[in-house]
């Protein structure tokens, strides 16, 4: 079998613990919480930590608590949001999402936290040491070149999915976050210099290497969700080769408060696995004041469509995925004005 | 019958389900040390160096051995001796392994091969049987039937041209079918350890212990008797457990030099390299009918991309059309084939062998033939359905044919009258039929000894102990072994003791491929049994004053047929023969009759019984995307005689199952690099995760028919079930796609991409049909000319060549090569 290579581990005593933990690590240190994303790339040598700070078992990162809002711990099993009863009531989006992660088996391992923090994904990326190796690496991780290698030139700077780009188009792979920035969510970052609260949205980047905008020591500790609204509306679509196990090739959340006449009084759309990050469509605000009519639909649907840019990196045809994210685009806003009709 | 028929729990279910049956990575002797081998990163190289001092003084290593080791080629067939269990001079795909570290943990093994230091130059690649055609230099391997082409073959069973001449339509059309492999659920594992006597002893995970036996022999110059081959329950074979692999000849050769048990347990993704799975096939096939749609004759060309071994490539590259001609009445038929080396892992046998994928071609292409004469495609296969006890245009024997009422089931069980082309925009039905060997009529090696060996031991205690060289890949042979003794002779399953695949203990039965345990095991089985029941009958009768054929054997007794209260318990009889003959054990055996074919090429195709399915497969697509799902399938399959139902038809879902991943999703895909920055060839997916195969959510429900009209060369009548319910599906979806929504997808995967492709073509007024476009030009051979039975022939070539055309030197003498 694969086998990971050896590291230190330290089971955190405490948030502030794992914090200073993760400080004095420095590069070489790694949080680990459910490691269903972390431990096959560690046996494939994507990320070699030499110490692993365990947080899984924080009490303070395992509940769902009410605030303004709800808030979510870190460290809170997939499976536990996704059969959350205020979730499933009041945050559909999200119950969906976090039930649509890879398997049951996953979902009752995999936290939250650490599908916001999913490290971005590609076919050229999450690879054995010994397939990298045959393509001699490339700039997400590099490989040392030895003896075993070819005499081609080194792939260390290269983006193979394009070749005379700058940057890694590794593709940000999480359900939730979609669901979670739609439904307009905020995160706490803890670190040994003090806490702070940004929008989801502002935790990622378009880099497919540096798609956290969290600094190496800050730990995710708190998802808030704003408070209930009875006339929010939200909704996630996840497409994917099979029904179970696989990472989205496209995912759309949206959140939608309805007003008065059935017009719009705040929209999120948001596609997942479509770039290097999350993108919250801005065409979105465009919704506002409006109704959702088939022609209102569609021409959103065109664009945000235009806001996907998927690579030949993922499952299935990408130009086929361009087509069908306007479809399922479309198909969720209709979602949820059938959903409010149906109020 | 008592227990022929009749739904049972599998012998081997208790252990299965407590998980104690022991498979090849469960083996754990004393003193054990593991093996990695380290595996080319180049596509296509010479090996300038090995520098492996450093890996050799790493902690815990035992042993590094390098292709220096095995002088020695071996392969499955006596014409494909190309592999060496480590690569001397060059490599020819990423994955093939180059070296390999022995040492006290696997960890420790694999750290070291990081240490090896391997000089490498590389040399240009083939990626596609295209590029082979035309690339004359480097060559892949150093033999073939032309520069990078394996293996070229034409056949013409009369004369096709004049018949297409005057046909009333010729349809021609090209399609694709994608590679894919086993995805069997357990890795290749193998461990090997010497005995006290200095013997070799290998348990692996095969389902060919008696070909592996003979090639470790061969491979390690080694006399046979002192090797024994164990193959352990196999996690699902396929086909991807019958060559000898790298890993168990370097397992076994590592044991003799340390003197210590050595096991190596392959990773998912080297199971990925080691492969062997289904060849990727273009196809042109031109049929000729009349207006009623009968076919007149048929032309056949197959282009196999074969990686980078020959492996079973010589008898793939036949199969990729011989059976053609065992479901419809082909009266002329030409068929030309050509396997191509390309820098990839070997492909070889994948349940179907070769056989899928014409068949593939042949099924979409009757239902295009149905709908431009407005034909109903079940009418149109149903009046010329191949007559049972007939010999075909290729001189295949065909005995009992059961296509007709599995036509007919499934056309009553999914309302295909009234449904077909009725249902709304969006949803389909599919039929499409298919047929499969018995076992193959030749063995690997050409020899006329038995195929399948039985014995059975009877003592005073009642018990009876079969042994037989069958091996068990979890497809069931262990109790249709035992059903079959237990049938004979008046038992329960449960009573029988099984010791199979056991080269030192059993008689050689040649393994599980080819769909061939049941029907040469069985019958071997039967022959044991009827003998050990004519002993026992004669020594109980004489007990009960009776005539030997008044015994009858039933419930555990051995009594007076016309009075059976009047009769003995079987220990009794067992004890009664005992006592008249001494020790008790009998014997049976099984070799197929000769084949009607006689030209060279015709070893290939020929087997004692055909299964027959035909499948109706039902689809929903989404024409806004071009998502294909199946919702459900009715099959009927012509197996004879069912032995154990709850076997059967975990069979024919199971093929069911198969067949819809390759309909719809599974590819052994390759990534080249941009040329000017890499010479990289890789496998893109080699991962369960990403490498897409249906789950349990994808499966749709499967209403499965069993024909039973028992073929008499079968034991009790029993053919084929483990392969034939695979190769209708992919066709049957393809077609059912067209009903659902007027476009044809001539290439399997049918992703949604090329769905929603077609759709955009046809809305703009094209044809509405993805797929491939053209066959390139293939230096065909002068053709093999064979008259078919009714043109007067006699199974023979009129031109039969003076020698073999093959240029692969032998490496073994006595044998000669198996006539394909």
């Amino acid at each position: 079998m694969m086998r990971a290579p050896d590291f230190r581990y330290h089971a955190a005593r405490s948030v502030k613990d794992a914090a200073r933990a993760l400080k004095d690590g420095g590069p070489d240190a790694m949080l680990i919480a459910g490691g269903t994303d972390l431990v096959p790339n560690l046996k494939r040598r994507q990320q070699t930590p030499a110490l692993l700070i365990g947080i899984r078992h924080l009490r303070e990162l395992r509940r769902i608590r009410n605030g303004k809002g709800l808030m979510i711990g870190g460290a809170v099993r997939l499976s536990e949001v996704a059969a959350d009863r205020k979730v499933l009531r009041h945050y559909p989006a999200l119950a969906r999402a976090a039930g649509l992660v890879a398997t049951p088996q996953i979902r009752n391992m995999g936290t939250l936290g650490g599908n916001l923090c999913l490290d971005t994904r590609c076919t050229y990326y999450n690879q054995s040491y010994e397939w990298r190796q045959a393509i001699n690496f490339c700039m997400k991780a590099p490989g040392a070149t030895g003896g075993h290698a070819c005499a081609t030139p080194t792939g260390d700077a290269i983006c193979w999915v394009a070749t005379s780009s700058p940057r890694c188009w590794a593709v940000s792979s999480t359900d939730t976050a979609p669901a979670l920035i739609a439904l307009g969510a905020r995160v706490t970052l803890v670190s040994s210099d003090g806490e702070r609260d940004i929008p989801l949205e502002e935790l990622y980047a378009d880099d497919g290497m540096a798609y956290l905008t969290k600094s190496a020591d800050e730990i995710l500790t708190v998802v808030h969700l704003p408070p209930e609204d009875a006339a929010v509306r939200s909704t996630y679509w996840k497409l994917r080769r099979r029904g179970s196990f696989d990472f989205p090739v496209l995912g759309v959340a949206a959140a939608v408060r309805f007003g008065e006449g059935n017009t719009v009084s705040d929209a999120r759309v948001v596609l997942g696995a479509v770039a290097s990050h999350p993108v919250l469509v801005p065409e979105s605000a465009e919704l506002v004041g409006r109704r959702l009519t088939d022609d209102v639909v569609e021409a959103f649907a065109d664009a945000a469509a235009a806001h996907a840019k998927p690579m030949d990196n993922t499952d299935l045809a990408l130009g086929w995925r361009k087509k069908v994210a306007r479809r399922y685009v479309a198909g969720a806003l209709r979602e949820l004005k059938e959903a409010h009709a149906a109020k | 019958m008592k227990v022929v028929g009749q739904a049972r729990r599998r012998v081997d279910a208790r252990a299965k389900v407590t998980g104690q049956t022991r498979f090849a990575d469960d083996v754990v002797l004393p003193r054990m040390l593991y093996g990695k081998l380290l595996r080319s990163a180049h596509p296509h190289a010479l090996i300038v160096e090995i520098a492996a001092s450093a890996a050799r003084a790493a902690p815990g290593v035992h042993l590094v051995l390098t292709g220096a080791d095995f002088p020695t080629a071996y392969g499955i067939m006596p014409v494909s001796q190309d592999e060496h269990a480590l690569c001397r001079g060059k490599v020819r795909y990423v994955g093939d392994p180059v070296a390999a570290v022995i040492a006290a943990s696997e960890r420790e093994a694999a750290d070291a091969l990081a240490l090896i230091r391997v000089t490498y130059e590389p040399l240009a690649t083939i990626a596609s049987p295209e590029e082979a055609l035309r690339t004359a230099e480097p060559r892949i391997q150093d033999y073939g039937e032309g520069p990078n082409l394996h293996r070229l073959a034409h056949f013409a069973f009369g004369d096709v041209e004049p018949a297409l001449a005057g046909a009333d339509q010729v349809f021609e059309d090209v399609f694709f079918y994608q590679g894919s492999t086993h995805l069997s659920l357990e890795q290749h594992a193998t461990v090997a350890a010497l005995d006290a006597d200095g013997r070799l002893t290998l348990w692996s995970s095969t389902q060919t212990p008696h070909y592996l036996h003979r090639e470790l022999a061969r491979a390690l110059d080694m006399p046979a008797h002192h090797i024994r081959v164990i193959a352990t329950p196999n996690g699902g074979g396929f086909g991807g457990k019958s060559d000898p692999f790298n890993h168990e000849i370097v397992a076994a050769k590592a044991a003799l030099v340390t003197g210590r048990p050595v096991k190596i347990t392959l990773t998912r993704e080297e199971v990925f390299y080691a492969h062997r799975g289904r060849h990727p096939v273009l196809m042109r096939l031109k049929t000729g009918v009349r207006q009623d749609g009968t076919i007149v004759a048929m032309d056949l060309e197959t282009l196999l991309d074969g990686g980078a071994y020959g492996s079973y490539g010589p008898a793939s590259t036949l199969y990729t059309g011989q059976l053609q001609t065992v479901t419809y009445h082909v009266p002329r038929y030409r068929f030309r084939a050509c396997r191509a080396f390309t820098n990839k892992p070997p492909c070889g046998p994948k349940r179907g062998h070769g056989t899928p994928q014409p068949r593939f071609a042949q099924e979409v292409q009757l239902d295009k033939i149905a709908v431009a004469l407005g034909r109903d495609p079940a009418d149109l296969r149903l009046q010329q359905l191949a007559p049972a006890n007939s010999v075909t245009a290729n001189w295949l024997t065909i005995g009992s044919m059961g296509l007709k009422p599995c036509i007919e089931r499934v056309v009553q069980g999914s309302a295909w009258r009234e449904r077909r082309g009725q249902l709304p925009f969006g949803r389909g039905l599919g039929m499409a039929c298919s047929s499969y060997l018995c076992g193959a009529g030749l063995p690997i090696y050409w020899n006329e000894m038995p195929h399948s060996g039985v014995q059975l031991q009877l003592d005073r205690s009642g018990r009876v102990t079969v042994f037989c060289g069958a091996t068990e890949i979890g497809q069931g042979s262990d109790d249709v072994l035992a059903a079959i003794i237990a049938e004979v002779l008046g038992l329960e399953t449960t009573d029988i003791k099984l010791v199979t695949g056991d080269t030192d203990l059993t008689p050689v039965d040649l393994g599980s491929y080819s769909s061939r345990v049941t029907l040469m095991m069985g019958n071997a089985a039967i022959q044991a049994a009827e003998r050990a029941k004519a002993i026992l009958s004669a020594s109980a009768g004489q007990k009960l004053g009776l005539p030997a054929e008044r015994v009858a054997f039933a419930d555990r007794r051995v009594f007076d047929v016309e009075n059976p209260s009047a009769g003995m318990a079987f220990q009794e009889a067992v004890v009664a023969a005992e006592v008249e003959h001494g020790t008790l054990g009998t014997t049976g055996s099984y070799r197929p009759p000769r084949s009607a074919a006689r030209y060279r090429g015709g070893g290939v195709g020929p087997s004692v019984a055909y299964s027959y399915t035909a499948a109706v497969v039902e689809v929903e697509v989404d024409p806004a995307t071009g998502w294909v799902r199946v919702s459900k399938v009715w099959i009927g399959h012509d197996i004879g005689r069912v032995i154990n139902p709850v076997l059967a038809r975990g069979q024919v879902e199971g093929g069911v199952y198969m067949g819809l991943g390759e309909a719809l999703m599974e590819e052994q895909a390759f990534r080249r690099l941009p040329p000017r920055l890499s010479s990289a060839l890789v496998h893109k997916i080699p991962s369960m995760l990403e490498y897409k195969s249906p789950t349990a959510l994808e499966m749709p429900e499967v209403v499965t028919y069993f024909i039973e009209d028992p073929d008499p060369s079968g034991p009790f009548g029993a053919k084929e079930v483990g392969q034939g319910p695979l190769l209708p599906i992919a066709p049957a979806v393809a077609n059912a796609v067209f009903d659902a929504v007027g476009v044809r997808v001539d290439q399997v995967p049918i992703t949604p991409d090329l769905v929603l492709a077609a759709l955009g073509a046809k809305a703009k007024g094209k044809s509405g049909r993805v797929g491939p476009e053209a066959f390139p030009a293939v230096p065909w051979p002068e053709a093999l000319v064979v008259p078919p039975p009714w043109e007067g022939g006699n199974g023979k070539a009129i031109n039969e060549p003076a020698k073999s055309r093959d240029a692969l030197p032998t490496h073994h003498s006595g044998t000669a090569g198996v006539k394909v």
